[in-house]
């Protein structure tokens, strides 16, 4: 589960964004890329419905307090394991004496049904969600800027920069991801995090975000440096250093600009795996801590009750995959619209 | 060449050392909670844990602390904080079954990832396509443990066609070594198959407007022929090479998900139980053993390619 690259694959020069349009070219002769590649993408239905899919849970997810507070009045870790409610007339048990949480059903108590707390699933559901997109989302900025500054000095100085810098991208390489985020994520767990100036208590939700983002920077990092080696090489590159412009306006102010629709891009399939990585930590205790809800420990407290309510692992597991889907939905359709002959091999 | 795979051998040292250097520093450095305390028991008093950190060696150095762990793990004598057993007979036990698990996903996994990608490249715009890319997407956007737990609700529990988990081995009865691994198998395999068919599509799709493709076909050669003899060979070669490290990782504890899922007692199984414990030994046993398998697969798929195309041997 990564984004996978071979380096410089994904080319789009905004140069010569006017040139190129399928069928009359002429008439459109003088738009900017952007506004090309928009263009596109309003034509491009299947992503405009994955986009608005995603826009969809996530407002279904930063509304998870207004739910909890206006509709189902009980908190995230309300329990009721001794709660009645009452379905078709008749006085129900929220939980079983045997132990068994009601189901999802069509009424206005517990919707989803609950769990063996007698926890409201739709109130934790939307919490959840809450927590494994701002994860997804905050660890995908990490990921990004790492990787950006990382391989913006890499492909831009060359030479021992470079030496060091994709050796290091070569060692994060080697690691075992999926097993170091792990291990990682359950020893922060118990001890927290120093970090000099601040201090994270192992159940912060930035320690997750924090292991998430450093695991992926070299699936970017990589792709990144690549480009900036092919780019510094350009002309407009050699006329700001004849204007007298430093490294850092170079880099940022002249560079950054031309491998932002790759960026983008990329962006967008980081934050469906990191999605993704996130329940697979939370889902064996080493991401999100409980009592605070995640998509994928919520997954993790539904495998033990697999059967008598599986309910608990279908319904985070169907919003990961609608979430995840709409994401790399719209990637696909972002990627065809910015370089409709782009060659980018993602995984 | 031999110059090549010298240099490329040696690289895969300094990686693996780097690797255990930092696994060891920052397990070390991570207050996690301090080893002794957890092999005392909590009730000891500090005279036992003194003793503790004594005997074990944790009031050396660190650099010494490094250094005596690293014999040991050369030499195979690591042994686990939480259970004193043997680190390496622990993995060398768990690796039939992981092999297991991974053999036969992989053999699922390319076949429809080919399969897939083909049709798709094949019909590329058309109706096909774009239901198979629909299918892709899915694939890969599910995560591997719910895939895993609703394959053994439905098909175990609601439906009684399947064993739900165990493993029985190979060469005891093949017949329930394969009952008790198809659904892991297919666990495991979707999400690669999401991923190959989506790559292999993109590369036949691109080796097809080569020129030596067109020549194939100005010479008369029959489609079928372009496609099995001209196209696949060359679209296939970037396919081998992400088979060789997903094969590494997978193999190396990355099927962890899959095997905690399905009760398989893998590697991946051995190293969530560690993880679980903070048991540094296992960890850095595993993460090493893992990093061993994906480094010298990258190594073989890049001496394999500078074996295959000459140009990276003389540009390296």
């Amino acid at each position: 589960m990564a984004t996978r690259t071979t380096d410089s694959d994904f080319s789009f020069d905004p140069t010569e964004g006017g040139r190129e349009e399928e069928g009359g070219g002429g008439a459109v002769e003088g738009l900017g890329p952007w506004r090309l590649a928009a263009r596109r993408l309003r034509r491009n239905r299947v992503a405009l419905a994955a986009l608005a899919l995603f826009v969809l849970m996530v407002a279904l997810s930063l509304a998870a307090p207004l739910y909890a507070t206006q509709i189902a009045k009980r908190s995230p870790s309300q329990t009721g394991v001794t709660d009645r409610i009452t379905v078709d007339g008749k006085q129900v048990d929220v939980v079983s004496p045997d132990g068994s949480p009601i189901g999802p059903g069509l009424r206005s108590e517990y919707p989803l049904g609950a769990d063996a707390l007698g926890r409201d699933v739709m109130v934790r559901m939307l919490y959840g969600g809450r927590n494994s997109l701002f994860v997804g989302f905050m660890s995908a900025v990490l990921t990004t800027v790492l990787a950006v500054s990382l391989g913006l000095a890499a492909g831009y100085f060359r030479g021992a920069v470079d030496r060091v810098i994709s050796s290091v991208f070569d060692i994060l390489w080697a690691f075992p991801a999926l097993l170091f985020a792990i291990a990682l994520g359950t020893a922060l767990a118990l001890g927290g995090l120093n970090l000099g100036f601040t201090r994270l208590e192992g159940d912060s939700i930035w320690i997750p975000i924090f292991i998430i983002g450093v695991v992926y920077v070299p699936y970017l990092g990589r792709p990144v440096r690549g480009q900036v080696l092919s780019l510094r090489e350009k002309e407009f590159v050699e006329a700001a250093v004849a204007q007298g412009m430093g490294p850092g306006r170079i880099m940022f102010g002249e560079i950054l600009p031309n491998i932002a629709s790759t960026l983008l891009v990329f962006g967008t399939l980081i934050v469906a795996n990191n999605i993704l990585l996130e329940t697979a930590l939370s889902f064996l205790g080493a991401g999100i801590q409980p009592p605070a809800p995640s998509w994928g420990n919520l997954i993790g407290d539904g495998a033990d009750r697999i059967v008598t309510a599986p309910h608990l692992s279908l319904v985070p597991g169907a919003a990961i995959v609608l979430t995840v889907l709409s994401l790399n939905l719209f990637g696909d359709g972002l990627r065809d619209a910015l370089d409709p002959r782009a060659k980018v091999r993602l995984r | 060449m031999l110059r090549f795979t010298v240099r490329r051998l040696l690289n895969m040292v300094l990686v693996m050392i780097a690797l255990s250097v930092l696994t060891f520093v920052i397990f070390n450095v991570i207050p996690g909670g301090d080893p002794a305390l957890r092999i005392a028991g909590r009730n000891a008093n500090e005279v036992v844990r003194e003793q503790v950190r004594e005997d074990y060696g944790f009031n050396d150095p660190i650099y010494v602390q490094y250094a005596v762990m690293m014999q040991k793990t050369i030499n195979g004598e690591l042994i686990s904080y939480s259970n004193q057993l043997n680190v390496r007979e622990e993995i060398v036990r768990g690796i039939p079954v992981t092999l297991s698990l991974v053999a036969g996903a992989a053999v699922i996994w390319v076949f429809f990832g080919v399969l897939f990608g083909v049709l798709s490249a094949v019909y590329a715009g058309r109706l096909p396509d774009r239901l198979l890319n629909i299918v892709a997407l899915v694939g890969i956007s599910m995560p591997v443990f719910w895939v895993g737990l609703m394959l053994l609700y439905y098909l175990t529990f609601r439906v009684e066609a399947f064993p739900p988990g165990g493993y029985t081995g190979l060469t005891e009865n093949p017949l329930d070594w394969a009952y008790h691994l198809i659904l892991p198998w297919f666990a495991l395999s979707i999400l690669f198959i999401g991923f190959y068919s989506r790559l292999l599509r993109s590369n036949v799709l691109d080796v097809s407007n080569e020129d030596y493709i067109r020549t194939a076909r100005s010479k008369g050669v029959s489609e079928r022929r372009v496609l099995t003899r001209h196209t696949l060979r060359n679209a296939l070669i970037p396919i081998v090479t992400l088979f060789g490290l997903d094969l590494g990782q997978v193999i190396g504890g990355g099927a962890i998900l899959t095997e905690s899922v399905f009760g398989l007692e893998g590697v991946g199984k051995y190293t969530a139980d560690s993880i679980g414990s903070l048991d540094l030994p296992p960890i850095l046993g595993v993460v090493l053993y893992g990093g061993f398998l994906i480094v010298l697969m990258n190594a073989i798929v890049d001496i394999l390619y500078a074996y295959l195309d000459p140009r990276i041997r003389l540009n390296a």
